[in-house]
């Protein structure tokens, strides 16, 4: 193991090299630009045995990703924005033929107006595509789900592709100390690709193909299954890969002082850290705030989420996101899985970040004040013309 | 010669026994053309010369030539009748199907 | 080189027992291609009439390996396969897709543009119907001239499609690629030579190859080998190559005046007026005037 001072998107590419992946198809969008150029740079200075295929666009990244996978070996892409739009197509293709493939996606603001700043409307546009959808908080657990998410993806229970989500700026272009794992723990934690969804010259497939009204719910439900699957697998992965590498994670979700919280800011990614922050500071007060950060949106944590509010007294949805003429996407998921939990606690949502909007310490503290007023509606931080 | 055939080993398919992804052996075939046919070309084995024409030109590769004549795989033609229009000594006939 | 012929490629079928209309031409350039290059040719079909005819579960009806792509990612998956067969170590196989003329000169074209560019050894082979076929008969690039399809009609006003063919090969050559070639389903030979020849040559490789389509030129079912040779002898369709960055025609026009009789046996060319038909023979002859391409 060794010390690294590096941004987030430099800390994904060490995880990629480590995790050894054959093909590596990319095509560059700020602000997930630096882990595909440190990459390039890895593979010409021989540190990464991997093809770089500089496709012509991101629908052909990911389409070139699907077919690598299909030649039966691992592959990665990275993407953001317009880019993951423009390659949408290829996503529900990816998650229906079962490629474990993993894709970063430094999550950016969606064009019209155009603003390459971070926010997450893109990544939560897409929570139907059957990818495994992950929202890191810091430099070092994007690293460590550069590894752990090949493996979770890759297990032949799940065999879905998994999308790990980086806010963009905030957190791929923020520099942080990093453990960067030796190659021979990572080998010893995560094996060579191995599967029988591939190519094969002796005993030949046809894949890909069409399955009409009789046959395709059978697909559609094993791929459900295989999404499901993943909340099994997560906790094991988790505790040998703190056996490992001597670092813990918490499943789909992380709680913070969640035990007697009353007040509770529900969230995803590194705005997440700083709510901590603000709870921890409340508590001094004697406020009783705590915090939930979903770490995976899909497969959908609703077991976890009904039990980690099950006594909170208001609740405030915290994203960066908007579905337009509903509400938050992560606000509707997180409703949905409240209702008939037993959860009798007043739900609003604040929808913030957009565009890159600097989201303030003060900004949650004036949350978890609303809070005590069981406020209900959906709001936006930053709306008001003050 | 391979070619693929009428598949009998076929399951029914159910959620248990399904592909896991989409991917199957290659050449599975469940039915047949055979239906499609409005009329169906009659190879006079007589005059055939073992041309190779037919069996080249065939869209749906159902005319083999193992016996160095060509012979029609009634399972699959559907009677488009190109082998009958190619033929240089006039010897395949289409005929209409009872 | 003497090329295959029907005696030399394998007996073995790899497309079989699938569901193209009854005279397809599209099919016949697949089940050809693939005996050509044998069972270790892996095949990629986009969306489009192959695909759709060929991979129904539980009627998979490519004996060789084979996948469908997105319609727009024909060369880009074929270039994913080509580097991980590769990854895998393995060398004794051939990347080959079979794309329509929609799937190619539109929506297709910027992934096979980028795959030329990275000049990946894979075989694109370009099966034209001269329309949106699985669609129903929509034009697509390479509709030609006056060809009634169901978005361009033959109206009082507009009679059918007003667009020239798109010339795909030269937009494919003017990459640099180290082999193109135009080819016809109604000339076989010509076409497993350059298929086997593309086989044998690092790269990108290019064919594109008339295949007519009985359903949407509104023909007889036995007349598409009949129409494809007919193509290239009124010279409405040539056979070309394109290698070491020099073109070379294959064949000379061997029926100049055959063009009203082809036009006049398909349905969509029906409504076409004597100077229609006129405007066709001068287009012609202005091709064929200038030196390739």
């Amino acid at each position: 193991m060794t010390k690294a001072f590096v941004s987030g998107n430099e800390a994904f590419a060490q995880g990629i090299r480590l995790a050894r992946p054959a093909v590596v198809s990319a095509y560059p969008i700020t602000p997930q630009t630096v882990v595909v150029e440190r990459l390039s740079e890895m593979v010409a200075d021989g540190e990464l045995d991997s093809n770089f295929i500089h496709v012509e666009s991101e629908h052909s990244a990911m389409s070139c990703a699907i077919g690598a996978s299909a030649a039966g070996v691992r592959v990665f892409t990275a993407t953001s924005s317009q880019g993951l739009l423009y390659m949408a197509e290829c996503l529900p293709y990816a998650a229906g033929g079962r490629f474990p493939i993993v894709m970063m996606n430094a999550d950016r603001s969606v064009a019209l107006p155009w603003n390459i700043y971070g926010d997450q409307s893109d990544s939560l546009s897409q929570i139907s595509s059957g990818w495994i959808q992950f929202y890191a908080m810091n430099a070092q657990e994007a690293l460590d789900m550069a590894i752990m998410s090949y493996r979770i993806a890759e297990d032949h229970r799940v065999s879905t592709p998994f999308m790990v989500n980086l806010d963009g700026f905030n957190l791929t272009h923020t520099y942080e100390n990093v453990d960067v794992p030796d190659q021979e723990q990572v080998d010893s934690f995560l094996p060579p690709y191995s599967t029988t969804n591939k190519i094969d010259l002796e005993k030949p497939v046809n894949m890909g193909f069409t399955a009409g009204p009789a046959y395709n719910v059978l697909f559609k439900m094993s791929e459900h299954m295989g999404m499901l699957n993943a909340r099994d697998v997560v906790p094991p992965v988790e505790d040998e890969f703190m056996r490992i590498f001597g670092r813990r994670y918490s499943g789909m979700v992380e709680g913070h002082l969640l035990e007697d919280a009353e007040l509770v800011i529900v969230t995803l990614g590194c705005v997440s850290g700083l709510c901590m922050d603000v709870a921890d500071r409340l508590r001094e007060d004697g406020v009783k705030a705590g915090v939930l950060r979903i770490r995976y949106m899909r497969p959908f944590p609703d077991r976890e989420v009904q039990s980690a509010l099950l006594n909170a007294k208001a609740v405030c949805v915290l994203e960066k996101d908007v579905s337009f003429g509903n509400a938050g996407v992560v606000f509707s998921e997180i409703k949905s899985a409240l209702y008939g939990s037993g959860c009798s606690c007043a739900i609003c949502n604040r929808i913030a970040g957009l565009g890159g909007r600097d989201i303030s310490f003060d900004d949650i503290l004036a949350i978890f004040e609303e809070l005590e007023n069981r406020p209900t509606d959906v709001g936006f931080i930053g709306g008001s013309a003050s | 010669m391979m070619r693929p055939e009428l598949t009998s080993d076929i399951p029914e398919w159910n959620a248990g026994n399904l592909p896991p992804d989409t991917c199957c052996r290659a050449g599975i075939l469940a039915d047949l053309n055979a239906g499609w046919r409005t009329v169906r070309p009659v190879v006079d084995a007589e005059r055939c010369k073992g041309c190779y024409k037919c069996y080249l030109h065939c869209p749906d590769g159902t005319i083999g030539m193992d016996s160095g004549k060509a012979s029609v795989d009634y399972n699959f033609c559907k009677g488009c009748g190109i082998c009958a229009r190619i033929c240089p000594f006039d010897c395949i006939t289409m005929e209409a199907e009872e | 080189m003497s090329g295959p012929n029907a005696r030399t490629i394998t007996g073995d079928e790899y497309f079989y027992g699938h569901k193209a209309c009854a005279g397809c031409g599209g099919a016949l350039a697949v089940r050809i291609a693939l005996k050509v290059l044998g069972k270790n040719a892996v095949a990629v079909l986009p969306a489009g009439c192959m695909s759709a005819v060929g991979f129904n579960f539980p009627n998979l009806c490519f004996a060789n390996n084979a996948i469908i792509s997105t319609f727009a990612g024909t060369a880009s998956m074929m270039t994913g396969i080509e580097a991980g067969l590769k990854a895998r170590g393995l060398s004794d196989y051939t990347v080959v897709g079979f794309a329509g003329d929609g799937g190619t000169a539109d929506i297709g074209l910027q992934a096979l543009s980028g795959c030329i560019d990275r000049n990946d050894d894979v075989i694109y082979i370009c099966y034209d119907n001269e329309a949106y076929m699985n669609t129903g008969t929509q034009k697509s690039s390479l509709t030609p001239f006056g060809a009634s399809t169901t978005t361009t009609p033959a109206g009082s006003v507009v009679r059918g499609n007003i667009r020239e063919k798109k010339n795909l090969l030269e937009i494919v050559a003017a990459h640099g690629i180290p082999y193109a070639a135009t080819a016809s389903i109604g000339y076989l030979d010509d076409y497993m030579m350059k298929v086997k020849k593309a086989s044998l040559i690092k790269g990108t490789k290019f064919i594109h190859v008339l295949a007519p389509c009985p359903t949407g030129w509104g023909a007889q079912t036995d007349m598409t080998v009949e129409l494809a040779k007919k193509a290239v002898d009124t010279g409405l369709w040539r056979l070309a190559e394109y290698e070491n960055g020099e073109f070379r025609l294959n064949r000379d026009i061997t029926d100049p005046d055959g063009i009203r009789g082809y036009l006049r046996s398909q349905k969509r060319f029906a409504h076409l007026t004597d100077e229609d038909i006129s405007h066709i023979v001068e287009s012609r002859d202005a091709r064929w005037g200038r030196s390739l391409p």
